[in-house]
């Protein structure tokens, strides 16, 4: 049902899809070298930070490219959230340098940051809604700071809940939410307007298989067909292979299909990067991670 | 870090809080509305407690002034000193320790909750500077509030200070009111007027910076919340001695 009814009007004729599929041969097949050839949406150069005294980062350094969606694994306190939280200029690490699109934003200002988070979506791990406003001001509050027409907000805020299976919620107070609902206005916070870099700090956690689905489902489709670069932050199995497995196309019909890796020749724009004690123990595609003989690597993925 | 550098530090942020609240205050989008809610939370919601004090604390003011005036022979006098208190010093202070306590605490818990809640963190990754959304309206609804609250607690004063006076010690009603009004001088209304704007910003800014600047989760909005109280409170009674030096010297007060 999701695939239908739920398409993010942004402009992506067909023919976008073609082009998402080249990149993503080129990154999987030709890493290192051809890396420099597009710019990276979000580049980390060894990026140090702790927290009294402690290490949560120590020498990160990655890439997400244009377009690309990249899960990141780690143990719970590894740091991923503060990484995210790096991204968005939330915090700002003790030394190393955060590249944006092209423009070093380590040492910009609260106000200047103001204009690039204009283009991001963040999720956060625990919703983080407005509690003294309803869902709907919630959702609609990016739109409302833009100053948009009402008639217009209230179309595409009931647009967003739809796809996150929350309409009926639209009236409700953030306090009357159970968790999942809250996490799933959360996602549907952040991305009205349309962002073109996603923040997903372990959006599926505590929700159903299906509703887990759909917003993997999205993920999948802000990657392939709007060109939108993300990091996905998960601890869930199946995630990862959702993700890493399948791609979206618009098919003949015009509606949104999820084909399985290898039915067609398209390869699929998701690396997936693990983290322990603040640096990167594992960089590369499904694959590699699971032929990986690294002991705790097999251990994380199959909890024992 | 020793008590007076920590307290340097704080009167640094709180100011630098207080410039960058007002340099967004001019720029859009505008949030008007947000203050008008502010205004109405901290005026019209303070009015009752205020209403309550000022009348009360007017007619303690005449139930022990009354018997001292009166074994002088001057308890004609009576409205003139309770005037007099009220609109220089109890009606300023007193409104201002009442708002700390009713808005102050308000306002600090509100935003230390929104910050361990992570909504802050939440609005600025919308591209909304909580300076400007939250800090910015509360100050300046404090700012505009504060006159009118007290304006409130010393007109309220004068009726609970004269309604003793006439029910309990069978004063004139005449008597009290004309000697109400040889008391009060332009001098003590422009006074009256200055110091509540002063206290208000003493407030907001004090409040705001406590609650932006929360960590460590529940007890810690608990701790912003008792600090910004404790500390406002004593930097608005600190304050009003250093202001009513100032202005008897720049009004020309008899000293
Ligand atoms: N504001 C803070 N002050 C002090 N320490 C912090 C702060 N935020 C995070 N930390 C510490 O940094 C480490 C990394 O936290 P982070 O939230 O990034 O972990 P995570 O990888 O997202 O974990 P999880 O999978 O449980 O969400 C943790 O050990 C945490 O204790
Ligand atoms: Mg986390």
């Amino acid at each position: 049902m999701a695939t239908t009814d739920t398409e993010i009007d942004r402009t992506n004729p067909p023919e976008v899809d073609g082009q998402v599929s080249n990149e993503a041969a080129d990154s999987t097949f030709a890493e290192v070298e051809n890396e420099d050839r597009a710019l990276p949406a979000i580049e980390f150069q060894d990026v140090h930070l702790s927290f009294d005294g402690r290490k949560i980062l120590d020498g990160l350094s990655f890439k997400v490219m244009k377009g690309e969606c990249k899960i990141i694994l780690g143990g719970s306190g590894g740091g991923k959230s503060t990484t995210i939280k790096l991204v968005l200029g939330l915090l700002k690490p003790d030394s190393g340098r955060i590249i944006v699109n092209g423009d070093d934003i380590t040492d910009y200002s609260e106000a200047e940051m103001m204009h690039v988070r204009k283009r991001f979506g963040m999720i956060f791990q625990e919703g983080a809604l407005f509690d003294s406003i309803s869902v709907y001001d919630n959702v609609a509050y990016r739109l409302h700071e833009q100053g948009v027409p009402e008639d217009e907000v209230e179309q595409e805020v009931r647009r967003m809940l739809r796809f996150v299976n929350l309409e009926d919620a639209i009236d409700k107070m953030p306090a009357e939410l159970s968790g999942g609902m809250r996490r799933r206005v959360g996602i549907a916070r952040a991305l009205v307007g349309g962002p073109e870099i996603v923040m997903f700090d372990e959006p599926t956690a505590g929700l159903d298989p299906p509703t887990a689905r759909t917003i993997c489902e999205l993920a999948i489709k802000l990657r392939d067909l709007e060109d939108v670069s993300s990091i996905f932050v998960t601890h869930e199995m199946n995630n990862i292979e959702y993700i890493t497995g399948e791609y979206a196309a618009v098919g003949d019909d015009g509606e949104v299909i999820f084909e399985a890796e290898g039915k067609n020749l398209c390869l699929i724009n998701t690396k997936i990067l693990m983290l322990r004690d603040g640096n990167i123990i594992f960089s590369g595609t499904d694959e590699q991670i699971k032929k990986t003989e690294d002991p705790y690597i097999k251990k994380f993925l199959r909890g024992r | 870090m020793n008590f007076a550098i920590r307290s340097l530090l704080e009167v640094q942020e709180t100011s630098l809080l207080v410039a960058q609240a007002a340099r967004r205050l001019f720029r859009r989008p505008s949030y008007i509305t947000e203050m008008l809610a502010q205004m109405d939370v901290i005026g019209v919601g303070s009015l009752p407690i205020i209403f309550l004090t000022g009348f009360f604390t007017g007619g303690v003011l005449t139930l022990q002034t009354f018997p001292t005036l009166k074994s002088y022979g001057a308890q004609d006098q009576t409205g003139y000193l309770v005037a007099l208190s009220l609109v220089r010093e109890l009606g300023p202070v007193l409104t201002a320790l009442m708002v700390t306590g009713r808005v102050g605490s308000a306002i600090s818990a509100e935003l230390g909750s929104m910050v361990v809640s992570q909504q802050i963190d939440a609005m600025r990754a919308l591209g909304t500077d909580p300076v400007r959304k939250l800090v910015a309206p509360r100050l300046l609804a404090l700012l505009l509030m504060m006159p009118l609250l007290t304006v409130t607690a010393d007109v309220f004063g004068i009726i609970g200070g004269g309604t003793v006076a006439t029910m309990l010690y069978g004063m004139a009603p005449e008597t009290f009111v004309s000697s109400v009004r040889f008391g009060i001088t332009s001098n003590d209304l422009i006074g009256g007027i200055l110091k509540p704007l002063v206290f208000g910003l003493i407030i907001g800014s004090i409040s705001c910076q406590k609650g932006l600047g929360t960590d460590g989760g529940t007890v810690g909005v608990g701790r912003s919340t008792t600090s910004a109280v404790v500390t406002a409170s004593i930097v608005v009674i600190i304050a009003d001695f250093f202001l009513a030096k100032a202005l008897q010297v720049i009004l020309d007060m008899p000293k």
